[in-house]
């Protein structure tokens, strides 16, 4: 319940951001109102342009908000020979099913959610840049509740789960090969 | 063009104000047609204008493809009066069309006049005159662009509209999303949204006044409307699950939209006005990537109910779904073109990812690019060109083709990346 306090206050620090100068607009004096204005759809811009306000800037927030590490995770976390130190699960080519040697993983994590009843976790769903962005946004929902379900199947509370789909948006690895495919298709468990 | 830089950071006063950082773009042809016509642009005459309009027509029309523009130094003369042109010197030079101009002060303003003559016989095609501030002389060398255009290939100019993208950054973890709207060009690029979180899909409303688009920033998805000229953003959606793939209907009242709230992907319906959403899909497979045909009375999305993404139909109604894409084993992200007689796509066979136009009506399509990651196509607004992203080794890039596929020009950056082009529909 801390955490999610601290989240949430995160949050609205970002949100505080977003309403300020991101610092690094212009504004746009060619979008003031001029006689050419019918011919391309610029009419009723204010002097004011793209400027004031129009940034969403989250720099702040993600320089902060890391939720991975540290974060008052017992110490099994950053353990490499407990399972509950990898809190990544790779998915095959346009594949939602949880290969059999993350099985044991997600496990762990059932168990350390069920024990800890006051975790809550994201489970964050990617894809491989192939395809279309929207549509992969659609994969990594699968995947991520793919993963969702096995939790909710070994006891973890629904409320203890959200999930978001990032799709390809952000991968980890960077190539254009299969090399960094397969790093990218995966869900990411987020304490 | 450094001039006009300098006029923009001048009047940009105010807070929130810092140097444009952003990638600059330019555009090469790479694939001309042959039949490109020849005319020549015969730099203006000009009274202290800070920016050669002539130069901008220059650049916009030879950008085209479908004009051969001759250089200054090889012009046989430089009239800039319609007495002054000698049309046989013209000739001997090869020319089609000989375009003349002067601006001129005019208090705190220029006026801008020009001519375009048919070198043949000497007869006069068009003639304008228009006052503009010091800060439009750019956008007026455009609207000058669309109308020789429109004049001698018989459909609208292309060089007025403007281009939304995304661009991202990456400095160890830490990414910079941007959200992009430049001159159909590439001059004036200016970030109307940044974030460390992912944006994605920005969408025109039928205006061009506003974008839609999809935003992570509360590490979520949402989705936002932003009001270009005053930056005023408002978020129309963020619902559990997926808030994505904005499509504005040609009315502009409503946004067909992605959500996954009852369970699965599937696409609604979302008034603007009362913010009510609709289901109006509902299978389980995946729903997205609505798309509006230009009557208001179809969505076309994209679904993996067959297994593979295909196109589907659907109308805005509700009512019987149909497949309408039957080759390639991956078809995805429809858009159509402004007449509603072409739908573009991404046309995917053996993890190979090009771009594809579809007749709608005899539902043929014709593979424009060679991929093998191209993506995030839409139409110029005349229908003429398609406009996507592709890639080569770590660069991506923008590109537009023409719907025959004759004529390609690749919008290049430096060092960033670049995604999901929009084209803005007026």
């Amino acid at each position: 319940m801390k955490f999610t306090k601290t989240l949430a206050a995160v949050a609205f620090a970002s949100t505080l951001a977003l309403a300020g100068c991101s610092g690094d607009e212009e504004k746009d004096a060619s979008l003031t109102d001029g006689s050419l204005n019918g011919a391309n759809g610029l009419n009723d811009a204010s002097t004011s342009g793209f400027g004031d306000g129009s940034g969403i800037n989250g720099g702040r927030f993600g320089a902060n908000g890391g939720r991975f590490g540290a974060n008052g995770l017992p110490p099994e976390f950053s353990d490499p020979n407990n399972p509950l130190s990898k809190r990544t699960i790779y998915f095959m080519l346009d594949s939602s099913q949880v290969q059999q040697d993350f099985v044991p993983i997600v496990a762990a994590h059932a168990r350390y959610l069920v024990a800890n009843p006051s975790r809550h976790i994201v489970l964050e769903g990617n894809g491989d840049e192939r395809g279309s962005r929207e549509y992969n946004i659609g994969l990594g929902e699968q995947r991520a509740k793919t993963v969702a379900s096995m939790l909710k199947a070994q006891g973890v509370s629904e409320s203890q789960l959200s999930i978001v789909s990032y799709g390809e948006e952000k991968p980890v690895a960077m190539g254009h090969d299969e090399s960094s495919w397969e790093l990218n298709r995966r869900v990411e468990l987020a304490y | 063009m450094n001039v006009f830089k300098k006029l923009i950071l001048a009047t940009a006063i105010g807070t929130c104000f810092a140097p444009a950082v952003n990638a600059e773009m330019s555009i090469e042809i790479t694939e001309g047609i042959e039949s490109a016509m020849p005319i020549a642009i015969v730099p203006f005459a000009n009274q202290g204008a800070p920016l050669d309009v002539s130069s901008i027509v220059d650049s916009d029309l030879g950008r085209s493809g479908y004009f051969k523009t001759l250089p200054p130094q090889r012009m046989p003369e430089r009239p800039t009066t319609a007495d002054a042109i000698h049309f046989a010197n013209w000739q001997g030079a090869g020319q089609n069309y000989v375009v003349i101009g002067r601006v001129q002060p005019n208090g705190g303003q220029f006026n801008i006049e020009f001519q375009l003559f048919d070198v043949s016989n000497g007869s006069s095609l068009l003639g304008y005159r228009m006052t503009v501030p010091a800060n439009e002389l750019r956008k007026a060398g455009h609207h000058i662009s669309d109308l020789i255009y429109e004049r001698l290939l018989g459909k609208k100019g292309i060089f007025s509209g403007r281009i939304a993208y995304i661009t991202s950054t990456r400095n160890g973890t830490q990414a910079n999303h941007k959200i992009m709207v430049a001159d159909a060009d590439g001059a004036n690029a200016q970030a109307i949204a940044s974030s460390a979180e992912p944006l994605m899909s920005p969408a025109w409303s039928p205006d061009a006044r506003r974008l839609a688009y999809v935003s992570f920033e509360n590490k979520t998805a949402s989705i936002i409307t932003q009001t270009l000229a005053t930056g005023q953003r408002e978020k129309v959606a963020e619902f559990p699950g997926i808030n994505g793939a904005p499509a504005w209907s040609p009315d502009g009242s409503k946004l067909a939209v992605t959500l996954s709230k009852d369970g699965n992907p599937d696409i609604y319906i979302l008034d603007l006005g009362t913010r009510n959403v609709s289901k109006l899909t509902k299978n389980r497979a995946i729903d997205t990537e609505p798309t509006w045909s230009p009557d208001g009375r179809n969505i076309v999305f994209t679904s993996d109910r067959g297994g593979k993404p295909q196109l589907y139909s659907i109308p805005v109604q509700g009512g019987e779904e149909r497949r309408i894409t039957f080759s390639g084993s991956y078809n995805a992200r429809a858009s159509f073109s402004p007449d509603g007689k072409f739908i573009t796509m991404v046309h995917g066979n053996g993890g190979d990812y090009r771009i594809g136009v579809m007749e709608a009506n005899s539902k043929s399509i014709s593979v424009l690019t060679s991929g093998p990651l191209d993506e995030s196509p839409s139409f110029a607004p005349n229908g003429s060109m398609v406009l996507y992203a592709s890639r080569k080794g770590n660069t991506g890039y923008l590109s537009a083709v023409s719907i025959d596929g004759r004529m390609q020009q690749k919008l290049v950056f430096d060092s960033t990346e670049v995604r999901e082009p929009a084209w803005s529909p007026k």
